[in-house]
């Protein structure tokens, strides 16, 4: 469905203020008075808490106050859980240990926050965080998963049993019997390694209590404004009208931004309003590294029974989760690993289980991907496994297996992050991959170039990989579209943005059921003082589930726009058109109001009106999906390997897509090259390293390699499938975290085949030349 | 470190005074000073290249700059190039290309790219790799990016 403004490459309203330093970013707020803070954080991963003596803090000059946790009295209380537990699924053990607000007794992971120093300044805030001495005795810390889970000798937090932090069994079908009908069964240990959202822009917090007006204001990043603003009135004690949360423009998300328990979310408030006294708290890059959230870390005993022609017959998958110290977040990573593990294919049986471990590191929470990537990784994997034990070609099982458009709407019978039986709504994912082969042009590869470059002593090789993305989860969204008397149309959502370019796809949707410009499309997103229900920036559901809320609230307005003018104009309404900002009689140009003046005659000031009035050209709407709607993909990757230095160039990088409907193709594109510079990055630069006690050894990105501009294939080669979503009235799919699933499975694969003459077994989804030096090591040769 | 040191620099064609401690970041002081927020920071190690100002016209991170070393110098920001209504020529290329998403390293890339396509006024699609190889973008995947400062040079090239 491509209108005038709906699906067209429109270019971004953000953009300007954005290119030109004028966009307001957290750090970029001043309030008169403002006071600034830093945290002291543990440098042990693992400790009793003796003493922290602030004595020093306190006198040294410019610094106002100095707190830790017994400073809060009976404010102190950890969490609340963020996410609910998964109780929906049957047998479900889930031991919650929320965020502590501040660390108190026992540190848990290295960068915890133990004390915070409020100063007039933030670099006299520093200076005074290194005054505080304090006094620790280390334990050892958790690292290992799988030792973790076994080993009760240590304990993360010594009030339960053991490490455990959830065990989640889910089955659908029976793999068992499945097993004794297999030809063969193939098992194999995998690795998920740690990694960074990594965000340009870190955390910030800036809290302004107003002790006249009774009234709290918090400017921040956040992904998630109105969870956060009913956070801070609950612990606060107000009402939630009494707390106004706004997101700035926000520097990028990735997931870490979710959260509305750390420390800054709970005590800034509190200390403001202690002081009556606006606060400003910018994280810094280190802190962002060793104490926001990070994500990915799991360790899969995965089995696979099959036929010898390579048809799946079952899937088995004992799988451990870190979740760090804490479990703030609930299950939503590790649940969604479940429901992405077997999601492409047919598997008529399938078996899954999450085992969640306490470690001393720091809380894991989705990361652009959200356990996602793991389960696409280990089923690629497995699939290449299977291939080679059946002497296939891995795109010939992969065919074979994959599911077709007439399969759906398919019920999986796995229960996901939404606490519902997941639904593949529609797709046809063996095409995506059809597709995609064709575009790489597989066949000339195998038969031509691969060969003629192995004559040449070229080690090139082919990567082909499929998979879904589960988007678009519950619970809602809400949004208000409103036409001003100036005749522009403004639109609030609770929704939040963090430069996936919401402002012109919104108001694109709005643009096109109401015939005004898109620039006169005016969207605010994240302000909880504009729009008061929300649940937040996850789970690729901006475009899907706040854009269905928008187009309802567009179509609402619409509709009161031809009642209205039919009033005006004393035509019947379906003599009524849309001109460009004006509403007009039919056939009939001349005879019009405008929009703006329709807007003014909608709110009548003075005499009678309709009991049931509702003022204005106005609507509210929301959107709730009964399940997510899921996005489908495949892609291909041709590299060369230098087998002496190991460094990997990607030649080629082809991705078909599948989306539904789309709002906004250059945007789209935009969604996906960003996500596949992520998958990159995780296949190949980036890994979060933690030695054996608990210290993190890439706290910066001299240590921590995000993609850079000459690492990236010279051009992602994108096409797309569009199979309409029956969920909403748009048809849309998520597409936020589509591109970053891929690629390291696809590398693993290219890598393998590349250097053909050694038996590789790559487990690993982040690799780097020294690691697959080592896999290449302990291969044998061909 | 509460000695005050004077400063005078020339910060987009105005001379701006102040006494500042030495320690103090040329990032902030930009920032925070100045009050000019277009240059943002990344990483304070000098590795995103988010807060890249021209020093005399030379790109540089002023996240590894004390605002002390700036005394009697020459620093051009973001905010020297176009406005929103007037947008300069390289900043158009990124609107028209899509190429920026947060924005928040866009304007490093700007300042980074400003005197490369001075010294390279057509560049290979390697040579614009290689020069905003030094900023790190979490958002786009550079491809955009890459094709944007194109543009931007045929545009600035032809005059448009």
């Amino acid at each position: 469905m491509t209108g005038k403004y709906f699906g067209q490459p429109v270019l971004r309203l953000e953009d300007k203020h954005l290119l030109t330093g004028r966009a307001k970013f957290c750090d970029d707020i001043v309030i008169p008075g403002m006071l600034h803070a830093a945290f002291l954080r543990s440098d042990y991963a693992h400790a009793i808490i003796k003493n922290i003596d602030v004595s020093e803090a306190r006198k040294h000059p410019g610094v106002v106050a100095v707190y830790t946790a017994e400073d809060f009295g009976d404010y102190w209380k950890v969490g609340p859980l963020q996410v609910p537990p998964p109780f929906a699924i049957k047998g479900a053990q889930f031991n919650a240990r929320p965020l502590p607000p501040i660390g108190k007794g026992k540190v848990r992971y290295s960068g915890e926050p133990i004390a915070i120093v409020i100063a007039e300044s933030r670099y006299i805030a520093e200076d005074a965080c290194e005054d505080i001495i304090f006094d620790a005795e280390p334990l050892p810390a958790v690292i290992d998963l799988e030792k973790a889970w076994e080993d009760t000798s240590v304990l993360v937090h010594d009030d339960l049993p053991s490490n455990m932090a959830a065990l989640v069994k889910q089955e659908a079908g029976d793999y068992e019997a499945a097993k004794k009908q297999a030809d063969v069964v193939i098992s194999k240990r995998f690795v998920a390694d740690h990694v960074a959202g990594g965000a340009m822009e870190n955390r910030g917090f800036v809290v302004n209590w107003d002790e006249r007006t009774q009234e709290m204001t918090v400017w921040t990043g956040t992904q998630a404004p109105l969870p956060l603003r009913s956070a801070i009135a609950g612990r606060m004690g107000l009402i939630e009208n009494q707390v106004r949360v706004i997101t700035p423009y926000i520097g990028g998300g990735f997931g870490p931004k979710v959260m509305t328990s750390q420390a800054d979310d709970v005590i800034l408030p509190w200390i403001s309003m202690k002081l009556n006294r606006p606060i400003k708290w910018i994280e810094d890059r280190r802190e962002n590294f060793l104490s926001t959230t990070s994500e990915r870390d799991q360790v899969h005993h995965c089995e696979m029974a099959l036929k010898k022609d390579g048809t799946i017959l079952g899937f088995k998958d004992v799988f451990y989760h870190n979740t760090g110290a804490y479990d703030p977040y609930g299950m939503t990573v590790p649940l969604n690993t479940q429901t992405h593990t077997v999601s492409n294919y047919r598997v008529p049986s399938f078996y899954t289980e999450i085992r969640m471990v306490f470690t001393n590191e720091m809380v894991v929470t989705p990361v652009r991907g959200a356990g996602r990537s793991e389960g696409v990784f280990v089923m690629e994997r497995m699939m290449d496994l299977a291939a080679k034990e059946l002497k296939m070609d891995p795109v010939e099982i992969r065919l074979k297996n994959l599911l077709k458009k007439e399969e759906f709407p398919l019920n999986t019978g796995v229960i996901g992050q939404d606490f519902v039986v997941g639904v593949l709504d529609s797709g046809d994912y063996k095409n995506n991959l059809e597709k995609c082969i064709q575009m790489v042009d597989y066949e000339k590869f195998r038969k031509e170039i691969q060969p003629k470059a192995r004559k040449e002593g070229k080690h090139l090789g082919i990567g082909v990989v499929a998979f879904t993305e589960g988007t678009a989860v519950g619970p809602y969204e809400g949004a208000r579209v409103t036409v001003g008397n100036n005749g522009k149309v403004s639109v609030s959502t609770g929704y939040s943005t963090q430069g996936q370019g919401h402002f012109t796809v919104f108001a694109q949707i709005v643009a096109e059921q109401l015939n005004v410009k898109v620039e006169d499309v005016r969207v605010i997103t994240g302000d909880t003082g504009h729009f008061h229900w929300g649940a937040g920036t996850f789970a690729s559901r901006g475009a899907t589930i706040a854009g269905s809320a928008i187009h309802s609230a567009a179509v609402l307005v619409r509709e009161k726009i031809f009642a209205t003018a039919s009033k005006f104009l004393e035509v019947p309404e379906d003599q009524v058109e849309l001109c460009e900002g004006s509403a007009c009689v039919k056939g009939h140009p001349e005879k019009f109001i405008s929009l703006g003046e329709l807007a003014g005659k909608a709110n009548p000031m003075r005499g009678a009106v309709e009991a049931d009035v509702k003022p204005g050209l106005e609507a509210t709407a929301y959107y709730a999906p009964p399940h997510g709607a899921t996005g489908s993909g495949a892609c291909a990757m041709i590299v060369d390997v230098d087998p002496e230095t190991f460094k990997v160039k990607i030649e080629r990088f082809v991705l078909v897509h599948d989306c539904g409907t789309v709002i906004n193709p250059l945007l789209l594109e935009g969604q996906i090259q960003g996500g596949v510079s992520m998958g990159i990055g995780n296949a190949f630069y980036e890994k979060m390293v933690y030695d054996e006690n608990g210290q993190l050894m890439t706290a910066s990105f001299m240590d921590y390699l995000m993609p850079q501009a000459t690492d990236m294939p010279r051009k992602m080669e994108i096409g797309h499938n569009v199979h309409p979503s029956p969920l909403n009235t748009l048809g849309i799919k998520g597409v936020g975290e589509a591109g970053a699933l891929p690629p390291s499975p696809a590398f693993c694969q290219a890598v393998e085949d590349a250097l053909y003459e050694y038996n590789l077994d790559i487990t690993e989804s982040n690799l780097n030349p020294s690691m697959l030096y080592e896999f290449r090591n302990k291969a044998t040769k061909r | 470190m509460s000695q005050l040191f004077p400063v005078k620099v020339t910060v987009n064609g105005t001379v701006y005074e102040r006494e500042v401690e030495p320690r103090l970041l040329l990032s902030d002081f930009i920032r925070h000073e100045l009050g000019l927020f277009g240059t943002h920071v990344g990483c304070e190690h000098g590795m995103c290249g988010a807060c890249t100002i021209l020093f005399d016209g030379e790109p540089v991170r002023s996240c590894l700059i004390f605002a002390v070393q700036a005394n009697g110098h020459e620093i051009r920001t973001v905010e020297s190039l176009g406005s929103p209504d007037h947008l300069h020529p390289l900043q158009e290329a990124f609107h028209e290309k899509h190429g920026l998403q947060c924005g928040f390293c866009t304007p490093g890339i700007l300042m980074t790219v400003v005197p490369f396509l001075e010294e390279h006024p057509h560049p290979s699609e390697d040579e614009i790799r290689e020069a905003i190889d030094g900023n790190i973008c979490r958002c786009t995947g550079y491809e955009k990016i890459i094709e944007s400062v194109q543009a931007a040079s045929e545009k600035m090239s032809s005059g448009k």
